[in-house]
């Protein structure tokens, strides 16, 4: 058993919240992806199983849609309207993402569901929550985050080149305070018996999900700036990415500052015979036998913190030119520094670390015979594990069996 | 005073985002987090305590504008584990707590004597969570990491920019909000695990496995038919590949540093977003399908580019929006947080009362519940704020004895 088993959730398939199902089905509970006939339009996005395009082919479908199982409705016709119905009579939560007033056109809504189940969660993503009609307005992820300000804080030193957006992280983020919510609800409807309507925008998720740009301006009124690859600030700050000697990145973090680290920084140098083109090495000694604190807000006015604050990134600066990524990463760690190679996802997936905590989880197809390795658990859970143990399910698999059993079959 | 989750009580080591984020959600629900801090540093570990954004010209631990932000409702006690007595104290706590939640560097809270083996001995069905970079486990355990480091190793970094520059990666710790919402989700399945069963557990979290594991495609399409996401053209992470959409991206608008995200989801699209620029180069053959659109998406941008820079970011908004078209402004700060009626209809700023501070706005939560909805009323804790409070009403002790404790140097 682990931690949701049991717990019945459906879920009206649609791109923003596939992760949320994931989340919770990946964690044992018993996700019900409905979908429209023809299917989801999710079904038919890239990247495909040997990149031959087809309706069961698509890996970001199999990759969202993992231990859950599938039936098609037509909510639009009163005969699958009532399937739909007593579906919902028999789950605890109805996580869905339809547009507005759709759910309440159909007589579906919250307000006629908890006819069927008194106490049901119901989790509403959209746009910007059910009561803003700017929800009704078209969007996709990148509309959401435009206009949720990640973009504004993303980019390049640069400010003629555009803001950039991460990957799908808008859609991501509302789906993890969707999850977020249904758990909370989940744990008040243990004591309390009760269910209720959570309502959660993809606008207001991003929005409080930018770190110092909203605390900045709510704080004191300060607007951050965007900086390449580092955080956007108020008062501008020095890079701290480095191309290493086989053209990857790494990023320096903060660099050092205690004099235990400019020891190491000095006595690694010395190991790869590096002293002698550093002239700057000298100032690392300093910082080394430095005696009481090294007080970094006096960098302005004392040029003796400034040269040894300067030689520590001048160092990191001529090492990482002679070391490949991974290797200037490793070395800086094992010296104290907080430094991280800039891996691309399929270098992190393969490094021996991710390997170690077993994030390679492969998972046998029947249908094709094929077993896959799919990545792995967000977070480890030792009595109540997070599990793989059924591929998305193909259109319609499930239908037949699932209202068998609920005694409305066709 | 909020009550979904009223009945729980969280021994709260946690500090920074990656760790404080995660309590906040369990305090706006109204859980009881008593944040522990050390006398003796002044509370210091958390960075956020002393540094800016200030309300005013006054500096301090107490002053912080990001330290607020992330502790609102909590509860904070000092607490002198260097002594026997802040470890009985410790001790009283884990026995009347339901989680204990910490993001320190592996092994800190076990040099303190207060492992998992121990806790479990404290209180048998404990929850414990930690929460660090590479977590507890593994080759890197013992690396240091902040939210930078966390979304480079873990491929975040990488897949944010434009082809031919160096990344542009994340100008926030995206992975400390990110892995707090992932602390939180461990915390509130562990606390559904130990209602169902009576089984407590200890949750060992790596935010670089909460960071890989939002790669899902680009991972299975590198498993699956060996295609890295490092090569030629990518990333690109203003276009989108799945499913591919042209035009997508960010253009530059009327305005310094103003911009417009527009994405054309299909030919429906296309077609009102050509009716509303009525130019001749969106006739053209050249951008009629979906394949033409992508196979020539550099120039498509040029093109786009050119009719957005002549306008401002809220012209084009609007009039593709009126088309029926996805299009956003890139809201700065001041425009989202003040200007933007759909984030202050939805209570997204709440106002929260500091000891020191005085009223200050802060992050709410970005979901509504019916019945048992957030509420942030509190600022954060002064250091040592509530010792008293929480010493006298929690473990018992009476006033004289918290003053006693006080003068001792064990609070």
């Amino acid at each position: 058993m682990t931690a949701l088993t049991g717990l019945r959730v459906v879920e009206l398939a649609r791109e923003p919240i596939a992760l949320a199902g994931k989340l919770l089905a990946d964690m044992g509970a018993e996700v019900i992806l409905v979908e429209p006939p023809g299917g989801d339009p999710c079904r038919t996005y890239p990247p495909f199983l040997d990149d031959e395009p087809g309706e069961e082919r698509s890996l970001y479908w199999w990759h969202y849609h993992t231990n859950k199982r599938g039936v098609v409705l037509d909510l639009d016709a009163a005969a699958d309207a009532e399937r739909f119905r007593a579906l919902i009579a028999s789950a605890d939560v109805l996580l869905e993402a339809e547009p507005r007033s759709r759910l309440a056109t159909l007589d579906l809504d919250y307000a006629q569901l908890v006819e069927q189940r008194s106490d049901l969660i119901h989790v509403s993503v959209t746009p910007f929550g059910r009561k803003d009609s700017k929800s009704d307005l078209p969007y996709t992820d990148l509309t959401i985050m435009a206009g949720a300000g990640p973009p504004w804080s993303c980019g390049y030193d640069d400010h003629s080149l555009p803001p950039i957006r991460g990957q799908q992280q808008g859609y991501q983020t509302a789906a993890h305070f969707a999850v977020l919510s249904i758990l909370t609800a989940a744990l008040y409807r243990m004591t309390s018996g009760e269910g209720q309507f959570i309502d959660v925008s993809m606008h207001a998720a991003s929005n409080v999900t930018t770190e110092a740009a909203s605390y900045a301006w709510l704080v004191s009124q300060a607007t951050v700036q965007r900086q390449t690859g580092r955080h956007a600030a108020v008062t501008l700050t020095g890079a701290t990415q480095q191309r290493c000697a086989d053209g990857r990145y790494a990023n320096t973090g903060v660099p050092p500052r205690f004099p235990d680290e400019f020891g190491r920084l000095l006595a690694w140098l010395g190991e790869l015979g590096l002293v002698e083109e550093l002239p700057e090495s000298v100032f690392l000694e300093m910082g080394a036998n430095w005696e009481g604190p090294f007080d970094l807000s006096k960098i302005a006015e004392d040029d003796t913190i400034a040269a040894i604050f300067g030689a520590g990134r001048e160092a990191l600066q001529l090492i990482a030119s002679r070391l490949a990524a991974q290797e200037y990463f490793i070395g800086c760690q094992r010296a104290g520094l907080s430094v991280g190679v800039i891996n691309s996802p399929e270098e992190a997936f393969e490094d021996e670390h991710f390997k170690a905590r077993g994030f390679q989880v492969p998972l046998h197809h029947d249908d094709i015979d094929r077993t896959i390795t799919y990545p792995g658990a967000p977070y480890q859970l030792h009595a109540s594990p997070w599990q793989l143990t059924r591929r998305a399910p193909k259109l319609g698999e499930h239908t037949d069996e699932i209202f068998a059993k609920l005694g409305v079959a066709d | 005073m909020p009550e979904a989750l009223s009945s729980f009580r969280i021994c709260d080591f946690t500090g920074q985002l990656a760790g404080a984020g995660a309590t906040k959600w369990l305090a706006s629900f109204g859980a009881e987090v008593i944040r522990i801090e050390d006398p003796v540093r002044q509370g210091r570990w958390d960075i956020l305590r002393g540094i800016p954004p200030f309300v005013d010209e006054r500096r301090g631990i107490n002053l912080g504008g990001g330290f607020n932000n992330h502790n609102t409702n909590k509860y904070g006690i000092t607490l002198n584990l260097r002594t026997e007595r802040g470890k009985e104290l410790l001790t009283d706590l884990i026995r009347v707590s339901d989680v204990v939640s910490e993001n320190f560097a592996k092994g800190v809270l076990a040099r303190w004597g207060f492992g998992y083996d121990e806790l479990k001995a404290i209180k048998p069905d404990i929850i414990y969570v930690s929460n660090c970079g590479f977590g507890h486990v593994g080759p890197y355990s013992d690396f240091k990491t902040w939210g930078p480091i966390v979304q480079a190793v873990s491929g975040l970094t990488f897949s944010n920019g434009l082809p031919d520059h160096e990344p542009a990666g994340w100008g926030y710790s995206f992975m400390d909000h990110t892995g707090a919402y992932y602390m939180a989700m461990a915390i509130l399945l562990a606390l559904i695990h130990r209602q169902r069963t009576g089984e407590g557990q200890w949750v060992d979290l790596a935010c670089t496995d909460s960071a890989l594991s939002l790669h899902g495609p680009a991972l299975l399409d590198w498993t699956v038919n060996g295609r890295p996401a490092r090569r030629e053209g990518q990333p690109h992470s203003n276009r989108n590949q799945w499913p591919a959409m042209a035009p997508h991206g960010i253009y530059p608008c009327l305005g310094e540093d103003a911009w417009v995200a527009i994405a054309c989801r299909d030919a429906s699209d296309w077609q009102a977003l050509t009716r509303v620029i009525d130019e001749q180069w969106c006739a053209g053959s050249a951008f009629e399908d979906l394949h033409s659109r992508c196979a020539a998406q550099d120039a498509l941008d040029s093109h786009l580019s050119g009719w957005t820079a002549s306008r401002s970011k809220f012209d084009v908004e609007h009039v593709l929006r009126g088309a029926g078209v996805p299009a956003a402004a890139v809201l700065t700060p001041e425009e989202r947080i003040d200007l933007d009626p759909s984030t202050a209809d939805y209570d997204l700023w709440p106002t929260v009362s500091h000891a020191e501070m005085g009223e200050v706005r802060v992050d709410g939560q970005p979901v509504h519940f019916s019945k048992t909805d957030w509420q942030l009323e509190r600022g954060g804790p002064c250091l040592g704020e509530h010792n008293e409070e929480i010493l006298t009403r929690v473990l018992g002790l009476s006033a004289d004895e918290v003053a006693e404790l006080t003068a001792d140097g064990v609070l």
